[in-house]
């Protein structure tokens, strides 16, 4: 793992990756989403309010993920000391916070017609946002913080104890009495007709690699910075 | 033990302590977080006449009546042990539908009837295109249960 500790051997994979990620993504995006908004049914009782799924579900889910990642980083940094999971870390933290703000617009989107509010404070509702704020203030951590393109110690204890949230907006629905309902895809199986399925998986994968270009691009940038600060203290000390 | 493996157990070990924590405690507001009462919660902590509550459940197939006035609506609330009159006066979501979960804000009448202020509507776990709508419905109605667990 430290063979990557590297940052040019990081980058030359990091770069062809970036692009990869990127074009794949936004193809299956735009299949699966094209699919879904004009070929797919109208759901049985919210018609075509349904196909907010597509965009809805992945971003959360990479929202839930960008913070599961976090965490795995933060430990990774905290025990192996390795340079690259606080530069991957901080590079998740922004397009986490955005993927988490776009899953709460267009759940609101979607529970207007389908609920007939705006807006709830129920178990899951609340916990997304919850973790929204904890988007924010590890941002704000990290950018207060920054040592070397990464993030300090401190930070990632905050990114391990924010991993607290996950597991609680997972079984928000289960735990307590919530106007959101219980998850449709369990490791048992899916209550999703397939003609709902196939579109929301691929937008799913879609979302997911383009998420992943957009961290890489994110630690690109983050040890591109690195590089130029230590040559101007290079500079200005000779 | 190296020091690596000993920052790595530590920091394991708290994430695991904080999970717990955390479970914990969320496993604990149960009570408190709940989004709603159901009929049942209704009849077992006997809220007083006139204190809001958050009524929720699935509306009885064959309860919904509009009356005259066209924005006025009686229906039965039931969570499959406990049933709950209850009336509302106004534009109803598009899901709410006999068969279907609801959640409404109210208070209770010395006749025991519900009288909502608002009234949302609670979706299901199951998305069925509008096609198969004959042939599932059938399914939905062992599935009613899933609301209430």
């Amino acid at each position: 793992m430290h063979a990557y500790a590297n940052p040019t051997r990081f980058l030359s994979l990091a770069r062809p990756l970036t692009l990869w990620f990127l074009i794949l993504g936004l193809a299956l995006i735009t299949i699966g989403s094209a699919y879904g908004l004009f070929y797919a049914p109208a759901d049985r009782l919210m018609g075509d309010s349904v196909r907010i799924l597509y965009i809805h579900v992945p971003t959360v889910w990479l929202a839930m993920g960008g913070w599961t990642a976090i965490a795995i980083a933060s430990i990774v940094q905290i025990a192996w000391r390795h340079p690259l999971a606080a530069v991957a870390a901080r590079a998740v933290a922004v397009p986490g916070a955005l993927f988490t703000a776009l899953g709460l617009i267009t759940g609101s989107i979607w529970a207007r017609p389908t609920w007939g509010t705006w807006w709830v404070w129920d178990g899951r509702v609340t916990s997304v946002l919850v973790l929204f704020f904890l988007y924010l203030a590890y941002i704000a951590l990290a950018f207060a913080s920054s040592e070397k393109g990464g993030v300090s110690r401190v930070t990632a204890i905050f990114g391990i104890v924010g991993a607290i949230n996950i597991p609680i907006i997972n079984r928000s629905v289960v735990w307590w009495n919530s106007l959101h309902q219980p998850a449709s895809i369990t490791v048992g199986g899916s209550s999703i007709d397939s003609a709902f399925l196939w579109p929301l998986l691929v937008n799913v994968i879609g979302f997911s690699l383009l998420f992943g270009a957009i961290v890489l691009m994110r630690m690109r940038g983050i040890l591109a910075e690195t590089k130029v600060e230590a040559r101007l203290k290079r500079m200005a000390a000779e | 033990m190296k020091a690596k493996h000993q920052r790595l157990a530590l920091a394991v070990l708290a994430l695991i302590a904080l999970v717990g924590a955390g479970l914990l405690a969320a496993f604990a507001l149960q009570d408190q977080a709940n989004y709603f009462y159901t009929p049942s919660d209704i009849v077992e902590k006997q809220p007083e006449v006139g204190q809001a509550i958050r009524l929720g459940g699935m509306v009885q197939k064959g309860s919904i009546q509009r009356a005259d006035d066209g924005v006025t609506v009686t229906f039965t609330v039931h969570d499959g042990a406990a049933f709950q009159p209850a009336t509302y006066t106004g534009i109803t979501p598009d899901l709410f539908v006999e068969g279907s979960g609801v959640v409404a804000d109210g208070k209770l009448t010395a006749d025991g009837l519900f009288v909502a202020d608002t009234l949302l509507a609670k979706h299901d776990e199951n998305y069925i295109p509008r096609e198969l709508e004959g042939i599932d419905m059938t399914g939905n109605m062992t599935r009613t249960d899933t609301l209430v667990e």
